[in-house]
Protein backbone atom coordinates (compact mmCIF):
# COMPACT_ATOMS: atom_id res chain seq x y z
CA UNK A 1 0.00 0.00 0.00
CA UNK A 2 1.52 3.04 -0.94
CA UNK A 3 0.65 5.37 2.03
CA UNK A 4 0.86 8.77 0.72
CA UNK A 5 -1.04 8.13 -2.28
CA UNK A 6 -4.50 7.48 -0.45
CA UNK A 7 -7.53 9.24 -0.81
CA UNK A 8 -9.59 10.27 2.81
CA UNK A 9 -12.10 6.95 2.13
CA UNK A 10 -8.90 4.70 1.87
CA UNK A 11 -6.89 6.53 4.71
CA UNK A 12 -9.70 6.09 6.70
CA UNK A 13 -10.64 2.54 6.21
CA UNK A 14 -7.32 1.02 6.38
CA UNK A 15 -6.97 2.98 10.33
CA UNK A 16 -10.56 1.71 10.99
CA UNK A 17 -9.21 -1.89 9.88
CA UNK A 18 -5.98 -1.73 11.81
CA UNK A 19 -4.44 -2.21 8.83
CA UNK A 20 -1.76 0.53 9.79
CA UNK A 21 -2.28 2.96 12.41
CA UNK A 22 -3.06 6.88 12.24
CA UNK A 23 0.30 7.24 13.99
CA UNK A 24 2.47 4.98 11.25
CA UNK A 25 0.53 7.45 8.62
CA UNK A 26 1.54 10.35 9.72
CA UNK A 27 4.55 8.99 10.46
CA UNK A 28 4.79 8.80 6.29
CA UNK A 29 3.68 11.80 5.42
CA UNK A 30 6.20 13.29 7.77
CA UNK A 31 9.19 11.41 5.93
CA UNK A 32 7.64 12.08 2.63
CA UNK A 33 7.86 15.68 3.44
CA UNK A 34 11.16 15.88 4.82
CA UNK A 35 12.60 14.07 1.61
CA UNK A 36 10.34 15.93 -0.96
CA UNK A 37 9.55 19.29 0.43
CA UNK A 38 13.31 20.74 0.34
CA UNK A 39 12.70 21.00 -3.23
CA UNK A 40 9.05 21.86 -3.36
CA UNK A 41 8.66 24.67 -0.15
CA UNK A 42 5.24 23.45 0.02
CA UNK A 43 5.35 23.83 4.20
CA UNK A 44 6.04 26.77 6.21
CA UNK A 45 5.60 25.25 9.91
CA UNK A 46 4.78 21.19 11.05
CA UNK A 47 2.55 20.56 13.49
CA UNK A 48 3.83 17.43 14.49
CA UNK A 49 3.16 17.07 18.50
CA UNK A 50 -0.50 18.20 17.73
CA UNK A 51 -0.95 15.67 14.96
CA UNK A 52 0.63 12.78 16.35
CA UNK A 53 -2.06 13.58 19.75
CA UNK A 54 -5.01 13.22 17.44
CA UNK A 55 -3.45 10.58 15.75
CA UNK A 56 -3.49 8.30 18.65
CA UNK A 57 -6.79 9.76 19.52
CA UNK A 58 -7.82 8.11 15.99
CA UNK A 59 -5.89 4.95 17.29
CA UNK A 60 -7.23 4.13 20.29
CA UNK A 61 -10.76 4.46 19.10
CA UNK A 62 -9.77 2.16 16.18
CA UNK A 63 -8.34 0.03 18.85
CA UNK A 64 -11.88 0.06 21.05
CA UNK A 65 -13.71 -0.77 17.41
CA UNK A 66 -15.32 2.41 17.72
CA UNK A 67 -16.26 3.95 14.37
CA UNK A 68 -14.29 6.56 13.09
CA UNK A 69 -15.10 10.35 11.80
CA UNK A 70 -15.27 10.32 8.15
CA UNK A 71 -11.73 12.26 8.65
CA UNK A 72 -10.83 9.94 10.79
CA UNK A 73 -6.80 9.68 10.77
CA UNK A 74 -6.60 11.82 7.43
CA UNK A 75 -3.65 14.14 7.22
CA UNK A 76 -4.28 17.37 6.12
CA UNK A 77 -2.38 20.80 5.79
CA UNK A 78 -3.43 23.83 6.15
CA UNK A 79 -3.22 27.34 4.01
CA UNK A 80 -1.23 29.59 6.47
CA UNK A 81 -4.09 32.02 6.42
CA UNK A 82 -6.25 30.15 9.01
CA UNK A 83 -5.14 30.61 12.37
CA UNK A 84 -4.05 27.41 14.44
CA UNK A 85 -4.06 27.29 18.30
CA UNK A 86 -0.83 27.43 19.72
CA UNK A 87 0.47 26.86 15.92
CA UNK A 88 2.75 30.02 13.69
CA UNK A 89 0.34 31.11 11.68
CA UNK A 90 2.39 33.62 9.04
CA UNK A 91 -0.42 34.29 6.31
CA UNK A 92 2.97 34.06 4.25
CA UNK A 93 4.00 37.55 5.96
CA UNK A 94 7.10 38.88 8.08
CA UNK A 95 4.50 41.43 9.87
CA UNK A 96 3.27 38.13 11.46
CA UNK A 97 6.63 36.29 11.70
CA UNK A 98 6.24 34.99 15.37
CA UNK A 99 2.39 35.21 15.45
CA UNK A 100 1.19 32.33 17.55
CA UNK A 101 -2.90 32.53 17.52
CA UNK A 102 -4.68 32.17 20.84
CA UNK A 103 -7.39 30.38 18.92
CA UNK A 104 -8.71 28.05 15.90
CA UNK A 105 -10.43 28.91 12.40
CA UNK A 106 -13.83 27.47 12.53
CA UNK A 107 -12.79 25.58 9.58
CA UNK A 108 -9.76 24.14 11.25
CA UNK A 109 -11.67 22.74 14.13
CA UNK A 110 -14.36 21.16 12.00
CA UNK A 111 -11.78 19.18 10.06
CA UNK A 112 -10.32 18.23 13.59
CA UNK A 113 -13.56 17.53 15.33
CA UNK A 114 -13.73 15.14 11.61
CA UNK A 115 -10.89 13.34 13.14
CA UNK A 116 -8.72 14.52 10.36
CA UNK A 117 -4.68 14.94 11.59
CA UNK A 118 -3.15 18.54 10.75
CA UNK A 119 0.44 17.53 9.38
CA UNK A 120 1.46 21.65 9.27
CA UNK A 121 0.70 25.07 7.39
CA UNK A 122 0.83 25.71 4.11
CA UNK A 123 2.93 28.39 1.96
CA UNK A 124 1.23 31.07 0.28
CA UNK A 125 1.61 34.12 -1.20
CA UNK A 126 1.76 36.94 1.60
CA UNK A 127 -1.73 38.06 2.94
CA UNK A 128 -3.16 35.47 -0.08
CA UNK A 129 -2.55 38.36 -2.42
CA UNK A 130 -0.59 36.39 -5.83
CA UNK A 131 -1.29 34.12 -8.42
CA UNK A 132 2.06 32.04 -8.56
CA UNK A 133 3.19 31.94 -4.53
CA UNK A 134 6.22 34.05 -5.21
CA UNK A 135 4.97 36.91 -3.01
CA UNK A 136 5.58 34.64 0.03
CA UNK A 137 7.90 36.19 2.05
CA UNK A 138 9.15 33.00 3.09
CA UNK A 139 10.13 31.71 -0.07
CA UNK A 140 8.74 30.38 -3.42
CA UNK A 141 6.79 26.91 -3.86
CA UNK A 142 7.80 24.76 -6.83
CA UNK A 143 5.38 22.68 -9.16
CA UNK A 144 5.57 18.79 -8.07
CA UNK A 145 4.57 18.26 -11.96
CA UNK A 146 7.77 20.82 -13.14
CA UNK A 147 10.06 22.23 -10.64
CA UNK A 148 11.19 25.18 -12.63
CA UNK A 149 7.73 26.57 -12.73
CA UNK A 150 5.40 28.17 -10.39
CA UNK A 151 2.33 26.13 -8.90
CA UNK A 152 0.11 29.23 -9.12
CA UNK A 153 -1.45 31.08 -6.20
CA UNK A 154 -2.19 31.93 -3.62
CA UNK A 155 -3.03 28.47 -2.19
CA UNK A 156 0.27 27.36 -4.43
CA UNK A 157 1.63 25.39 -0.94
CA UNK A 158 -1.84 23.89 -0.58
CA UNK A 159 -2.44 22.44 -4.21
CA UNK A 160 1.77 21.70 -4.62
CA UNK A 161 1.66 19.30 -1.03
CA UNK A 162 -1.82 17.68 -2.59
CA UNK A 163 -0.38 16.94 -5.98
CA UNK A 164 2.92 15.39 -4.02
CA UNK A 165 1.47 13.70 -1.77
CA UNK A 166 2.67 15.45 1.55
CA UNK A 167 -0.87 15.86 2.37
CA UNK A 168 -3.86 13.86 2.07
CA UNK A 169 -6.31 16.98 0.97
CA UNK A 170 -5.36 20.77 2.29
CA UNK A 171 -7.81 23.88 3.13
CA UNK A 172 -6.61 27.47 0.56
CA UNK A 173 -8.65 30.11 0.24
CA UNK A 174 -9.88 32.15 -2.70
CA UNK A 175 -10.21 35.42 -3.36
CA UNK A 176 -9.45 35.94 -7.35
CA UNK A 177 -8.92 32.15 -8.28
CA UNK A 178 -6.58 31.36 -5.63
CA UNK A 179 -7.73 27.55 -5.01
CA UNK A 180 -9.10 26.57 -8.26
CA UNK A 181 -6.10 28.13 -10.48
CA UNK A 182 -3.02 26.52 -8.27
CA UNK A 183 -5.53 23.34 -8.14
CA UNK A 184 -5.13 23.93 -12.29
CA UNK A 185 -1.21 24.39 -12.66
CA UNK A 186 -0.54 21.32 -10.01
CA UNK A 187 -3.07 19.06 -11.48
CA UNK A 188 -5.56 18.67 -8.73
CA UNK A 189 -9.22 19.44 -7.60
CA UNK A 190 -9.87 22.86 -5.96
CA UNK A 191 -13.25 23.73 -4.81
CA UNK A 192 -14.63 27.39 -3.81
CA UNK A 193 -17.97 27.17 -2.43
CA UNK A 194 -20.41 29.45 -2.24
CA UNK A 195 -20.01 33.04 -0.40
CA UNK A 196 -21.39 32.39 2.81
CA UNK A 197 -21.08 28.38 2.62
CA UNK A 198 -18.30 28.09 4.95
CA UNK A 199 -17.36 30.02 8.26
CA UNK A 200 -14.18 32.33 7.59
CA UNK A 201 -13.93 32.85 11.60
CA UNK A 202 -10.30 32.55 11.75
CA UNK A 203 -9.18 33.28 8.11
CA UNK A 204 -7.36 35.93 8.33
CA UNK A 205 -9.07 38.96 6.05
CA UNK A 206 -7.79 39.51 2.94
CA UNK A 207 -10.98 41.33 1.27
CA UNK A 208 -14.21 40.22 2.83
CA UNK A 209 -16.89 40.56 0.16
CA UNK A 210 -15.13 37.64 -1.57
CA UNK A 211 -12.82 35.50 0.74
CA UNK A 212 -13.36 32.02 0.98
CA UNK A 213 -12.29 28.82 2.35
CA UNK A 214 -12.36 25.56 0.25
CA UNK A 215 -10.38 21.83 -0.23
CA UNK A 216 -7.65 21.05 -2.70
CA UNK A 217 -7.84 17.26 -2.89
CA UNK A 218 -6.66 14.35 -5.19
CA UNK A 219 -10.43 13.24 -6.49
CA UNK A 220 -13.43 15.31 -6.43
CA UNK A 221 -14.90 12.80 -4.17
CA UNK A 222 -12.42 14.03 -1.52
CA UNK A 223 -13.40 17.55 -2.05
CA UNK A 224 -16.75 16.62 -1.48
CA UNK A 225 -16.08 14.92 1.55
CA UNK A 226 -14.09 17.83 2.94
CA UNK A 227 -16.46 20.51 1.93
CA UNK A 228 -19.89 18.09 4.09
CA UNK A 229 -17.02 18.59 6.77
CA UNK A 230 -16.40 22.49 6.85
CA UNK A 231 -19.80 23.34 4.87
CA UNK A 232 -22.79 25.15 7.31
CA UNK A 233 -23.28 27.69 9.83
CA UNK A 234 -21.05 29.33 12.26
CA UNK A 235 -22.95 31.46 14.86
CA UNK A 236 -18.94 33.18 14.67
CA UNK A 237 -19.16 34.41 11.62
CA UNK A 238 -22.13 36.44 10.81
CA UNK A 239 -21.76 36.03 6.77
CA UNK A 240 -22.05 32.34 7.05
CA UNK A 241 -25.28 31.25 5.82
CA UNK A 242 -27.95 29.42 7.12
CA UNK A 243 -28.71 27.37 4.30
CA UNK A 244 -29.00 23.61 4.74
CA UNK A 245 -25.94 21.53 3.59
CA UNK A 246 -26.82 18.78 1.52
CA UNK A 247 -24.69 14.97 1.35
CA UNK A 248 -22.38 15.90 -1.09
CA UNK A 249 -20.78 13.15 -1.16
CA UNK A 250 -24.05 11.00 -1.85
CA UNK A 251 -24.77 13.85 -4.80
CA UNK A 252 -21.88 12.58 -6.43
CA UNK A 253 -23.84 10.03 -8.13
CA UNK A 254 -26.51 11.15 -9.15
CA UNK A 255 -27.15 10.69 -12.76
CA UNK A 256 -25.45 13.95 -15.19
CA UNK A 257 -27.39 12.85 -18.42
CA UNK A 258 -29.94 15.68 -19.72
CA UNK A 259 -27.64 18.23 -17.20
CA UNK A 260 -27.64 21.31 -19.60
CA UNK A 261 -24.26 22.91 -19.60
CA UNK A 262 -23.35 26.48 -20.91
CA UNK A 263 -19.98 27.41 -23.02
CA UNK A 264 -19.51 30.88 -23.03
CA UNK A 265 -17.57 32.59 -25.58
CA UNK A 266 -16.19 35.23 -23.19
CA UNK A 267 -14.12 32.38 -21.90
CA UNK A 268 -12.53 30.85 -25.35
CA UNK A 269 -11.31 34.42 -27.28
CA UNK A 270 -7.88 35.97 -27.37
CA UNK A 271 -4.98 35.21 -24.95
CA UNK A 272 -6.16 31.61 -23.83
CA UNK A 273 -3.55 29.18 -25.01
CA UNK A 274 -4.22 26.91 -27.65
CA UNK A 275 -3.14 23.86 -25.82
CA UNK A 276 -5.21 24.66 -22.85
CA UNK A 277 -8.54 25.56 -25.41
CA UNK A 278 -7.84 22.01 -26.91
CA UNK A 279 -8.08 20.26 -23.50
CA UNK A 280 -10.91 22.09 -22.75
CA UNK A 281 -12.66 21.47 -25.38
CA UNK A 282 -12.11 17.78 -25.43
CA UNK A 283 -13.29 18.02 -22.06
CA UNK A 284 -16.50 19.47 -23.31
CA UNK A 285 -17.07 17.05 -26.25
CA UNK A 286 -16.36 14.00 -23.04
CA UNK A 287 -19.32 15.49 -21.28
CA UNK A 288 -21.62 16.12 -24.16
CA UNK A 289 -20.42 12.59 -24.75
CA UNK A 290 -21.80 11.39 -20.71
CA UNK A 291 -25.24 12.82 -22.11
CA UNK A 292 -25.50 16.43 -21.35
CA UNK A 293 -26.42 18.89 -23.00
CA UNK A 294 -24.07 21.85 -24.19
CA UNK A 295 -25.28 24.95 -24.55
CA UNK A 296 -23.75 28.44 -25.80
CA UNK A 297 -24.02 31.25 -23.36
CA UNK A 298 -23.38 35.20 -23.33
CA UNK A 299 -20.82 37.00 -19.90
CA UNK A 300 -20.55 40.08 -21.82
CA UNK A 301 -19.32 42.12 -18.59
CA UNK A 302 -16.25 39.38 -18.24
CA UNK A 303 -13.56 42.17 -19.99
CA UNK A 304 -14.55 44.00 -16.85
CA UNK A 305 -14.00 41.33 -13.91
CA UNK A 306 -10.63 42.30 -13.46
CA UNK A 307 -10.49 45.65 -13.29
CA UNK A 308 -13.34 45.31 -11.33
CA UNK A 309 -11.81 43.28 -9.03
CA UNK A 310 -8.38 45.24 -8.68
CA UNK A 311 -11.04 47.98 -7.34
CA UNK A 312 -12.77 45.72 -4.49
CA UNK A 313 -10.37 43.80 -3.57
CA UNK A 314 -7.40 46.12 -2.95
CA UNK A 315 -9.96 48.78 -1.36
CA UNK A 316 -11.00 45.56 1.02
CA UNK A 317 -7.48 44.78 1.61
CA UNK A 318 -6.46 48.45 2.52
CA UNK A 319 -8.67 48.48 5.29
CA UNK A 320 -8.29 45.08 6.63
CA UNK A 321 -4.37 45.33 6.58
CA UNK A 322 -4.78 48.50 8.83
CA UNK A 323 -4.97 46.51 11.88
CA UNK A 324 -1.36 45.05 11.43
CA UNK A 325 0.75 48.39 13.28
CA UNK A 326 2.82 46.52 15.89
CA UNK A 327 1.15 47.43 19.06
CA UNK A 328 -0.75 44.46 19.66
CA UNK A 329 1.10 41.33 17.61
CA UNK A 330 3.30 40.97 14.89
CA UNK A 331 6.90 42.63 14.13
CA UNK A 332 7.40 46.13 15.18
CA UNK A 333 10.09 48.42 14.22
CA UNK A 334 12.60 48.53 16.64
CA UNK A 335 14.10 52.48 16.07
CA UNK A 336 10.79 54.60 16.29
CA UNK A 337 10.71 57.23 18.74
CA UNK A 338 7.39 58.10 18.44
CA UNK A 339 3.81 56.43 17.76
CA UNK A 340 3.53 57.31 14.49
CA UNK A 341 6.80 56.54 13.40
CA UNK A 342 6.49 52.91 14.99
CA UNK A 343 3.37 52.22 12.92
CA UNK A 344 4.80 53.50 9.57
CA UNK A 345 7.97 51.81 10.13
CA UNK A 346 6.81 48.45 11.09
CA UNK A 347 4.33 48.39 8.43
CA UNK A 348 7.38 49.37 5.81
CA UNK A 349 9.44 46.67 6.96
CA UNK A 350 6.81 44.09 7.59
CA UNK A 351 4.59 44.09 4.46
CA UNK A 352 6.42 42.91 0.96
CA UNK A 353 6.27 44.42 -2.19
CA UNK A 354 2.98 43.49 -3.61
CA UNK A 355 0.97 44.02 -0.65
CA UNK A 356 2.22 47.01 -0.18
CA UNK A 357 0.78 48.11 -3.71
CA UNK A 358 -2.14 46.77 -2.99
CA UNK A 359 -2.77 48.97 0.26
CA UNK A 360 -2.11 51.66 -1.90
CA UNK A 361 -4.43 50.88 -4.78
CA UNK A 362 -7.22 50.31 -2.13
CA UNK A 363 -6.30 53.47 0.06
CA UNK A 364 -6.12 55.79 -2.87
CA UNK A 365 -9.89 54.25 -4.50
CA UNK A 366 -10.96 55.16 -1.10
CA UNK A 367 -9.43 58.62 -0.45
CA UNK A 368 -11.88 61.59 -0.65
CA UNK A 369 -13.41 62.23 -3.89
CA UNK A 370 -12.26 58.93 -5.50
CA UNK A 371 -15.23 56.97 -3.75
CA UNK A 372 -17.33 57.03 -6.17
CA UNK A 373 -15.27 57.21 -9.20
CA UNK A 374 -13.94 53.66 -8.17
CA UNK A 375 -15.07 51.29 -5.51
CA UNK A 376 -18.88 52.54 -6.34
CA UNK A 377 -18.23 52.13 -9.81
CA UNK A 378 -16.86 48.99 -9.01
CA UNK A 379 -19.79 47.85 -7.26
CA UNK A 380 -21.91 48.33 -9.70
CA UNK A 381 -20.40 46.74 -12.42
CA UNK A 382 -20.27 43.58 -9.72
CA UNK A 383 -23.69 43.80 -10.18
CA UNK A 384 -24.02 43.69 -13.96
CA UNK A 385 -21.65 40.55 -13.68
CA UNK A 386 -24.06 39.06 -11.25
CA UNK A 387 -26.82 39.72 -13.49
CA UNK A 388 -24.49 38.35 -16.62
CA UNK A 389 -24.26 34.73 -14.17
CA UNK A 390 -28.41 34.91 -13.45
CA UNK A 391 -29.50 35.26 -17.60
CA UNK A 392 -26.99 32.40 -17.90
CA UNK A 393 -28.43 30.00 -15.52
CA UNK A 394 -31.70 30.23 -16.57
CA UNK A 395 -30.45 28.43 -19.50
CA UNK A 396 -28.20 26.21 -17.82
CA UNK A 397 -27.33 23.88 -14.91
CA UNK A 398 -23.58 25.12 -14.59
CA UNK A 399 -20.73 26.47 -17.37
CA UNK A 400 -17.67 24.85 -17.84
CA UNK A 401 -14.72 27.09 -18.98
CA UNK A 402 -10.98 26.78 -18.83
CA UNK A 403 -9.64 27.15 -14.78
CA UNK A 404 -6.67 29.32 -16.53
CA UNK A 405 -5.56 30.99 -19.58
CA UNK A 406 -2.29 29.23 -19.25
CA UNK A 407 -1.16 26.00 -17.81
CA UNK A 408 1.78 27.20 -15.26
CA UNK A 409 4.37 29.63 -15.90
CA UNK A 410 8.02 29.65 -15.05
CA UNK A 411 9.31 31.07 -11.92
CA UNK A 412 10.20 34.49 -12.59
CA UNK A 413 8.44 35.06 -15.97
CA UNK A 414 5.76 38.07 -14.70
CA UNK A 415 7.24 39.12 -11.57
CA UNK A 416 8.24 42.54 -12.61
CA UNK A 417 5.12 43.48 -14.34
CA UNK A 418 2.31 43.03 -11.58
CA UNK A 419 -0.65 43.21 -14.53
CA UNK A 420 0.13 40.43 -16.64
CA UNK A 421 0.48 38.65 -13.32
CA UNK A 422 -2.97 40.06 -12.58
CA UNK A 423 -4.41 38.59 -16.21
CA UNK A 424 -4.01 35.25 -14.59
CA UNK A 425 -6.97 35.51 -12.80
CA UNK A 426 -9.13 36.53 -15.78
CA UNK A 427 -11.61 33.33 -15.75
CA UNK A 428 -11.71 33.01 -12.00
CA UNK A 429 -12.31 36.06 -10.62
CA UNK A 430 -15.78 36.39 -12.16
CA UNK A 431 -17.38 33.45 -9.75
CA UNK A 432 -15.46 35.58 -6.23
CA UNK A 433 -17.21 38.75 -7.55
CA UNK A 434 -20.36 36.93 -7.94
CA UNK A 435 -20.67 34.84 -4.97
CA UNK A 436 -21.26 31.88 -7.06
CA UNK A 437 -19.25 28.35 -6.53
CA UNK A 438 -16.64 27.33 -8.94
CA UNK A 439 -14.22 23.90 -9.36
CA UNK A 440 -11.15 23.15 -11.13
CA UNK A 441 -10.88 19.44 -11.80
CA UNK A 442 -7.72 18.16 -14.24
CA UNK A 443 -8.55 17.56 -18.05
CA UNK A 444 -4.96 16.71 -19.51
CA UNK A 445 -1.58 18.14 -20.09
CA UNK A 446 0.00 19.85 -22.35
CA UNK A 447 3.01 18.68 -24.48
CA UNK A 448 5.22 19.26 -21.49
CA UNK A 449 3.36 17.34 -19.69
CA UNK A 450 1.87 20.41 -17.53
CA UNK A 451 -1.96 19.98 -16.00
CA UNK A 452 -4.78 22.16 -17.70
CA UNK A 453 -7.86 22.59 -15.36
CA UNK A 454 -11.45 22.63 -16.53
CA UNK A 455 -13.23 25.32 -14.09
CA UNK A 456 -17.48 24.52 -13.84
CA UNK A 457 -19.22 27.37 -12.44
CA UNK A 458 -22.21 26.64 -10.43
CA UNK A 459 -25.19 28.79 -9.01
CA UNK A 460 -25.54 29.97 -5.44
CA UNK A 461 -25.57 27.10 -2.87
CA UNK A 462 -25.37 24.38 -5.71
CA UNK A 463 -21.84 22.80 -4.89
CA UNK A 464 -23.75 19.73 -5.14
CA UNK A 465 -24.27 20.39 -8.77
CA UNK A 466 -20.63 21.00 -9.98
CA UNK A 467 -19.34 18.25 -7.86
CA UNK A 468 -21.66 16.06 -9.72
CA UNK A 469 -20.15 17.10 -13.04
CA UNK A 470 -16.45 16.86 -12.37
CA UNK A 471 -17.34 13.72 -10.74
CA UNK A 472 -18.62 12.52 -13.84
CA UNK A 473 -15.79 14.06 -15.61
CA UNK A 474 -13.17 12.48 -13.71
CA UNK A 475 -14.63 8.88 -13.41
CA UNK A 476 -14.66 8.94 -17.63
CA UNK A 477 -11.50 10.55 -18.24
CA UNK B 1 11.99 42.59 1.06
CA UNK B 2 11.75 42.96 -2.43
CA UNK B 3 10.99 44.80 -5.42
CA UNK B 4 11.26 45.12 -8.87
CA UNK B 5 14.44 46.07 -10.03
CA UNK B 6 13.01 47.63 -13.33
CA UNK B 7 9.71 47.61 -14.32
CA UNK B 8 7.94 47.63 -17.31
CA UNK B 9 8.39 50.18 -19.99
CA UNK B 10 5.24 52.03 -19.48
CA UNK B 11 3.87 54.60 -22.47
CA UNK B 12 4.45 57.92 -20.90
CA UNK B 13 1.12 59.49 -19.74
CA UNK B 14 -0.16 62.69 -20.95
CA UNK B 15 -1.79 62.82 -18.24
CA UNK B 16 -0.54 60.84 -15.45
CA UNK B 17 -3.93 60.27 -12.74
CA UNK B 18 -1.67 59.93 -9.81
CA UNK B 19 1.30 62.50 -9.26
CA UNK B 20 4.08 61.93 -6.64
CA UNK B 21 2.51 64.31 -4.16
CA UNK B 22 -0.62 61.58 -4.33
CA UNK B 23 1.95 58.84 -3.61
CA UNK B 24 3.04 60.90 -0.20
CA UNK B 25 -1.01 61.62 0.59
CA UNK B 26 -2.19 58.08 0.00
CA UNK B 27 1.12 56.56 1.92
CA UNK B 28 0.54 59.32 4.55
CA UNK B 29 -3.51 57.63 5.01
CA UNK B 30 -1.98 54.48 4.56
CA UNK B 31 0.26 54.17 7.86
CA UNK B 32 3.48 53.52 5.30
CA UNK B 33 6.48 55.99 4.88
CA UNK B 34 7.92 54.02 1.79
CA UNK B 35 12.06 54.98 0.62
CA UNK B 36 12.55 57.15 -2.53
CA UNK B 37 12.71 53.84 -4.85
CA UNK B 38 9.16 52.46 -3.45
CA UNK B 39 7.52 55.90 -3.95
CA UNK B 40 8.68 55.54 -8.06
CA UNK B 41 7.82 52.67 -8.52
CA UNK B 42 4.39 52.78 -7.27
CA UNK B 43 3.72 55.93 -9.13
CA UNK B 44 4.76 54.16 -12.12
CA UNK B 45 2.86 50.87 -11.15
CA UNK B 46 -0.56 52.83 -9.59
CA UNK B 47 -0.79 54.85 -13.17
CA UNK B 48 -0.58 51.48 -15.19
CA UNK B 49 -2.73 49.59 -13.22
CA UNK B 50 -5.38 52.89 -12.78
CA UNK B 51 -5.32 53.72 -16.85
CA UNK B 52 -6.41 49.50 -17.42
CA UNK B 53 -8.92 49.80 -14.56
CA UNK B 54 -10.25 52.87 -16.50
CA UNK B 55 -12.02 50.70 -18.88
CA UNK B 56 -14.71 50.61 -15.96
CA UNK B 57 -15.90 53.88 -17.59
CA UNK B 58 -17.10 52.15 -20.73
CA UNK B 59 -20.52 51.40 -19.13
CA UNK B 60 -22.99 53.54 -18.24
CA UNK B 61 -24.06 52.66 -14.51
CA UNK B 62 -26.49 55.02 -13.83
CA UNK B 63 -29.42 52.95 -13.19
CA UNK B 64 -27.38 50.02 -11.39
CA UNK B 65 -27.56 49.33 -8.12
CA UNK B 66 -24.06 48.63 -6.22
CA UNK B 67 -23.47 45.26 -4.96
CA UNK B 68 -23.38 45.51 -1.48
CA UNK B 69 -25.19 42.46 1.15
CA UNK B 70 -25.35 41.52 -2.78
CA UNK B 71 -24.50 37.90 -2.22
CA UNK B 72 -26.95 37.56 0.26
CA UNK B 73 -30.04 39.17 -1.63
CA UNK B 74 -28.79 36.94 -4.61
CA UNK B 75 -29.05 34.25 -2.87
CA UNK B 76 -32.32 34.40 -1.20
CA UNK B 77 -30.85 34.90 2.16
CA UNK B 78 -29.95 37.19 4.98
CA UNK B 79 -26.86 37.13 7.05
CA UNK B 80 -28.83 37.02 9.93
CA UNK B 81 -27.95 38.82 13.87
CA UNK B 82 -28.40 37.20 16.92
CA UNK B 83 -29.19 37.99 20.00
CA UNK B 84 -27.24 39.80 22.49
CA UNK B 85 -25.17 37.07 24.57
CA UNK B 86 -23.83 39.15 28.19
CA UNK B 87 -20.32 37.63 27.74
CA UNK B 88 -20.64 37.55 23.92
CA UNK B 89 -20.60 34.07 22.15
CA UNK B 90 -17.17 33.49 23.27
CA UNK B 91 -15.84 34.82 26.43
CA UNK B 92 -12.99 36.95 26.27
CA UNK B 93 -9.32 35.92 26.12
CA UNK B 94 -7.69 36.05 29.72
CA UNK B 95 -4.97 38.66 30.07
CA UNK B 96 -1.96 36.97 29.64
CA UNK B 97 -3.06 34.74 26.79
CA UNK B 98 -4.38 38.60 24.84
CA UNK B 99 -0.40 39.85 25.79
CA UNK B 100 1.14 37.04 24.68
CA UNK B 101 1.98 37.86 21.03
CA UNK B 102 2.59 41.83 22.09
CA UNK B 103 6.01 43.06 20.84
CA UNK B 104 5.63 45.38 24.23
CA UNK B 105 3.99 44.84 27.40
CA UNK B 106 3.82 45.44 30.88
CA UNK B 107 1.56 42.58 31.68
CA UNK B 108 -1.62 44.96 31.83
CA UNK B 109 -1.02 46.94 29.02
CA UNK B 110 0.34 47.24 25.63
CA UNK B 111 3.36 49.17 25.66
CA UNK B 112 3.93 51.52 22.63
CA UNK B 113 6.16 54.50 22.39
CA UNK B 114 5.59 58.24 23.48
CA UNK B 115 2.57 59.84 21.87
CA UNK B 116 3.70 63.27 20.47
CA UNK B 117 1.17 64.50 17.66
CA UNK B 118 -1.17 63.00 15.12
Amino acid sequence: MDLNALTIDGARSAVQAREITATSLAEAFYSKIEKDDPQIGAYLTLSKERALAQAARMDSLAAKGEPLPPLGGVPVGIKDVMVTHGVRTTAGSKILGNYIPPYDCTAVTRMEDAGAVLLGKLNCDEFAMGSSNENSAWHPVHNPRDLSRVPGGSSGGSAAAVAANMAVATLGSDTGGSIRQPASFCGVVGLMPTYGRVSRYGLIAFASSLDRIGPLTNTVKDGATVLRTIAGRDPMDSTSADVPVPDYVAELEKPVRGLRLGVAREYFGEGLDPEVRKSVEAAIQKLAKLGCEIIPVSLPHTEYAIPTYYIVATAEASSNLARFDGVRYGYRAGDARTLSEMYRRSRDQGFGAEVKRRIMLGTYALSAGYYEAYYLKAQKVRTLLVRDFDEAFKKVDAIVTPTSPTAAFRLGEKVDDPLSMYLADIFTVTADLAGIPGISVPCGNTKENLPVGLQILGKHFDEAMILRVAHAYEQAS
Amino acid sequence: MRLPERGLEYPRYTNMKVTEKDVANVADLANLELTADERGVLLRDLNSILEYIDRLNQLDTTHVPPMSEGHAKAAGYTSAGREDILEGLRKSLPHAVALQNAPDSDGTFFKVPKVIER
